[in-house]
């Protein structure tokens, strides 16, 4: 039984971000795996709106009382929102990862980029493999 | 073989815990070292010395030196003879204290926290700032990771800082910077102090920080009143370098529009050490936390709703955050901060004040004596807080010369630092100054020459 | 015996005073003649008020409050905690030293420089290096030196491409921190199974954009770079420098040099090698030494001798200029050379050789419950995985909270990185057999408590004066100040 929440409709990265395209722009978080490995989060640095971000690349930084993650771009955009809730409540990404908790919207540049991301199949077996080692 | 009370195995432990290692000899331990680095000779060292040749040595070196309790002292340009209250030591000597490090494990390091969190508190208190840090290594470097940091709050890569910022500390600052690729330029002087009007043409939105210090390297009060503006309209961040003691008579940074204040806290019952070691304030507005470089305690609750202390925003440094840290800063200067507290809560605010007073007045009185006799001259009107420049009429090596056959540590030569400035030296009145060791003072500079 | 102590902010009363001083004997002023009163502070200062009986009754408590070396046993791994001289305490506090002002003419500081140039002796005798600065005050100050002198030396030369720093993975934190410090980009270098630096990685990852590798031998987990010979070789052909971290050099001392293993560019932690104390994070000293061709580049002033006269050499053209305001923590670095004075070359050698029979010793107590994933003859220290603990409820960081109700400082939790729930141990030289057995004991009962009872553990400890601190709390919501009115 696999012990994260790992929820349809999205795609995930190997860095263990989540993305929900909704037409040309996508939805950017954290997976469930991810926070519970970080632990508590105390603290989200965001980009501003209108930063170029790039797939694979640090876009914004998640931290927990002891450990930083950077947060990967899924693709490559411009960000368009972002959550300001969590600038007051992080530990939001703990409770919601996939619903309050999601951190900014970009503006996808390439759609197709999101076909090379894992369904949740393909994810659930990454996750095991992770957890694994 | 010396030290051997400091190292607690026999040679029967030694033989019993090589049994229980499972290994024949000593040298099986350092089979790993390859031949070829094995030093293969005993290391050649002066003999050991028992604790009592120990003593005899280094106090034969300690005598050796002048200093403040066998001399009379007018040296300041950073660190100064302030009186030094004796509960610092009995405190600081505690070795619940001095033995321990970094509070990693806060719930045996309460002691250290809770004395550092009052630190920073007063820190707070007397610079008007929202937050400081446990310390940094000195002024100088205060003042650079100050700059540093305004270039990562603003994420620009320029700084402007005045030449009346202590020539050691803009040493510091210009290592810090080049080694960074970062760019420095000077703020020109103007009758000792900051030009503030080359500044504003200096300005521009380019320029991360602006660092100017108050009292300046000559003592002066600089009028720095409108510079924040002027440095806030550029989006640039304020740094100043500020002498502690003098805060309880002077303007607080934060009134005048500070966003970071760093400094050097040696007067803050800090023995002068030949230069080392000091304290290094530094303190900001609370929007700048997370560029701080250094060690923050922070107040918490128990697993029972006790208050207590940890280390805090540690995600900062460079334990957890490594090459990303907004420093590399480790070690600080902790137990130096705790010395400072323990003055602080001494002193009170009506004894800080008192020694601000003091140096204030003794300083004027000492000026005003000196620049009376023919020959001297106030090198910068201007109002001082405890020390002033003055050119003398001649060679002040010479001079201090003359005035160490007095027993007075005389003031210190200002040409190495300021070129264009030629015969002029820097004396400092501390609230221990007496109207007679002024007076002295006085007397021996008008017989020169 | 659970209680939160009264903060200073919270006690005394107007009015009291902890201070003397005496009246201004000079005619007086009125303030505001001397200093403009726009230039004057307008609200009076807030401090506490308190008497001198009660300052030191508070801050007593608090040290009671409080761990040191004095207190026991504090195996915290890398940093060697060892025992602290009382006589180098002493001496440090004597008038002629701890009183004198850094620009004193050299004619009135003759037995501080003789110091200074005898410690330098001393230390170039023990590294094998040719020339030390005692400018900087801390390790990670002392690295950041170090590279702004190979930084100058490359330059100097017109070779402007080399960018990057290499450090291996399992390196203290504050190495990529400096990197990054120094205007270099950090160059991750793995390690092999051994645990030791990955030779062919090393020699692949070089080339004519390395600056530097710097290295910490024995390395953080305990274990000597056995190949640092074609490591070196490998790094200086291709035109870089060997910097070495000396955090760990209580290992070695009179056994290997690192001037011998082809370093350019060592730090010394005088607070951890040669006894000093860490004084609840500093001051600490961290002297850097080269070698011959890096010290045009040390900065300025160098301690000289010409005749039987010690003076600050200034002249020094190439220099990087200052890392401190004035020449390091001085008052530190007597109480280091008195160390070094007092054990001698026999002595030091011996404290090496007695930190690795405690290291060693312990680790194969341990490993007896303990899982040891780098299982070979170790330095110093050596590094214990609480995996298998952690999977039963109870990790790293619990059974660091147990040992708190044993009354031992536990050791470096969750370091070196290369280690999951690491618990680095480092018992030091100045250990007792005794005390390492019960340290021992000690953790084979927390094994038990959590084959027994992990969730226990977990919320430890129990008998200490608060108990596990939230630290989410604290920085979620950092209150990093007293203020009045929030009590």
């Amino acid at each position: 039984m696999m012990k994260y929440n790992i929820i349809d409709g999205v795609k995930y990265t190997r860095k263990h971000e989540w993305a929900r395209q909704e037409g040309n722009t996508a939805v950017v978080g954290l997976s469930d795996y991810a926070q519970d490995k970080l632990g508590e989060i105390v603290f989200v640095e965001l980009p501003d709106v209108g930063t170029e971000v790039e797939a694979g690349k640090g876009s914004a930084v998640i931290e927990s009382v002891k450990a930083v993650a950077d947060l990967y771009a899924p693709a490559d955009g411009s960000v368009v929102e972002v959550n300001e809730e969590l600038l007051d409540q992080p530990e939001v990404i703990n409770s919601d990862p996939y619903g309050e908790g999601w951190v900014y919207k970009i503006e996808l540049k390439d759609e197709s980029q999101m076909d090379q991301l894992m369904d949740k199949p393909a994810y659930e077996k990454f996750v095991v493999e992770e957890d694994e080692e | 073989m010396g030290g051997k009370h400091y190292l607690p195995l026999t040679d029967q432990d030694r033989n019993e815990m090589l049994a229980a290692i499972g290994v024949k000899s000593v040298e099986d331990l350092f089979s790993d070292i390859p031949k070829e680095v094995r030093l293969q000779r005993e290391l050649e060292l002066p003999p050991a010395l028992a604790e009592s040749e120990a003593i005899k040595h280094l106090s034969s070196l300690a005598s050796k030196n002048k200093h403040f309790h066998n001399c009379v002292s007018f040296m300041g340009a950073g660190v100064y003879d302030h009186f030094i209250p004796s509960v610092i030591k009995h405190i600081t000597g505690r070795s619940e204290f001095y033995t321990c490090y970094t509070p990693y494990q806060p719930e045996i390091s309460q002691g250290v926290l809770q004395a550092i969190f009052e630190y920073q508190t007063m820190i707070c208190q007397l610079t008007g700032m929202d937050v400081a840090n446990a310390s940094m290594y000195d002024g100088g470097t205060a003042v650079a990771e100050g700059a540093v940091m305004g270039c990562g709050a603003t994420r620009r890569s320029k700084a402007l800082v005045s030449r009346s910022v202590s020539p050691f500390y803009r040493a510091v600052l210009k290592n810090y910077f080049h080694s960074r690729g970062l760019e420095l330029e000077e703020i020109p002087l103007r009758d000792g102090c900051t030009d503030t009007g080359e500044l504003e043409k200096m300005l521009g939105d380019d320029v991360a920080s602006v660092i100017l210090q108050q009292p300046n390297f000559f003592g002066l009060v600089e009028e720095i009143g409108g510079v924040a503006d002027m440095v806030h309209n550029h989006k640039a961040v304020l740094v100043i370098s500020a002498d502690p003691l003098s805060l309880p008579l002077l303007q607080p940074p934060a009134e005048y529009g500070a966003d970071i204040v760093v400094g050097e806290g040696q007067g803050l019952g800090v023995p002068a050490s030949f230069g080392g070691p000091l304290l290094g304030i530094m303190a900001s507005r609370s929007k700048f936390v997370r560029q701080l470089p250094g060690r923050i305690a922070g107040e918490t609750v128990d697993s029972e709703g006790n208050r207590g202390y940890v280390l805090t925003l540690q995600t900062r440094e460079q334990h957890i955050r490594r090459e990303k840290a907004a420093s590399n800063i480790c070690s600080n200067e902790a137990l130096v901060a705790l010395g400072a507290a323990v003055y602080m809560a001494a002193m009170g605010p009506q004894g800080m004040r008192e020694v601000a007073e003091q140096c204030l007045q003794k300083a004027a009185y000492t000026r005003e004596s000196i620049t009376a006799l023919k020959g001297f001259e106030n090198a910068f009107p201007g109002p001082a807080f405890k020390e002033f420049a003055v050119t003398v009429p001649g060679d002040p090596a010479e001079l201090n010369r003359k005035l160490l056959e007095k027993d007075i540590l005389g003031g210190v030569d200002l040409a190495p630092f300021y070129p264009e400035l030629n015969n002029v030296m820097l004396f400092a009145v501390t609230e221990k100054r007496t109207r007679e060791e002024i007076d002295t003072l006085v007397r021996e500079l008008e017989g020169w020459k | 015996m659970r209680k939160s102590k009264a903060l200073i902010f919270e006690m005394g009363r107007s009015g009291r005073q902890g201070y003397s001083l005496p009246s201004c004997d000079v005619p007086e002023k009125p303030v505001d003649e001397l200093l403009p009163k726009k230039m004057q502070r307008s609200e009076p200062l807030e401090l506490p008020e308190l008497s001198e009986v009660e300052i030191i009754r508070h801050f007593t408590e608090l040290s009671t409050r409080n761990f040191g070396v004095d207190t026991g046993f504090y195996p915290l791994g890398s940093c060697t905690m060892k025992y602290n001289p009382k006589t180098n305490e002493e001496v440090a506090a004597l008038p002629g030293f701890a009183f004198m002002h850094p620009c004193q003419p050299p004619e009135t500081t003759q037995g501080a420089l003789e110091l200074l140039y005898n410690m330098e002796e001393g230390l170039k005798e023990l590294t094998a290096m040719d020339r030390f600065t005692m400018q900087p005050a801390a390790g990670a100050h002392g690295e950041l030196t170090g590279l702004m002198v190979i930084q100058a030396y490359h330059r100097s030369r017109g070779d402007h491409k080399r960018n990057k720093v290499l450090i291996p993975l399992s390196a203290h934190g504050t190495n990529p921190a400096t990197v990054s410090m120094a205007g270099y980009e950090v160059v991750q270098v793995p390690c092999d199974d051994r645990g030791l630096v990955d030779l062919e990685a090393l020699k692949e990852a070089v080339d004519d954009t390395t600056a530097a590798l710097m290295l910490t031998n024995p390395s953080t987990l305990g274990l000597f770079e056995e190949e640092i010979m074609p490591m070196a070789k490998a790094v200086h052909e291709a035109g870089g420098l060997l910097y070495y971290d000396g955090a760990n050099l209580n290992a070695i001392m009179g056994y290997a040099r690192p001037g011998d293993m082809g370093f350019d560019v060592v730090h010394l932690n005088i607070h951890k090698t040669l006894a000093t104390p860490h004084g609840g994070g500093g001051p600490g000293g961290g002297p850097v030494g080269v070698k011959e061709r890096l010290t045009p580049y040390l900065p300025v002033p160098l301690v000289d001798k010409k005749g039987d006269e010690y003076f600050f050499n200034y002249d020094l053209p190439d220099s990087i200029g200052k890392v401190h305001s004035f020449y390091g923590n001085f008052g530190v670095a007597v109480k280091a050379y008195t160390y070094m004075r007092m054990m001698g070359a026999g002595g030091l050698k011996q404290a090496s050789t007695d930190a690795v029979i405690n290291a060693n010793y312990l680790m194969s107590l341990l490993k007896k419950t303990y899982h040891v994933p780098y299982d070979r003859i170790c330095k110093h220290e050596f590094v214990v995985s609480a995996r298998p603990e952690k999977k039963k409820g109870a990790g790293a960081g619990d059974i660091a909270k147990a040992l708190l109700d044993r009354n031992f400082h536990p050791p470096t939790v969750y370091f070196p990185l290369i280690v999951e729930e690491a618990l680095m141990i480092e018992p030091t030289d100045t250990e007792a057999k005794e005390t390492l057995d019960a340290f021992a004991a000690v953790m084979e009962q927390i094994s038990r408590d959590i084959d027994q009872d992990a969730e226990k553990v977990a919320h430890g400890p129990y008998n200490t004066v608060v108990g596990r601190l939230d630290e989410v709390r604290a920085a979620r919501s950092p209150v990093m100040r007293w203020e009045k009115d929030k009590g």
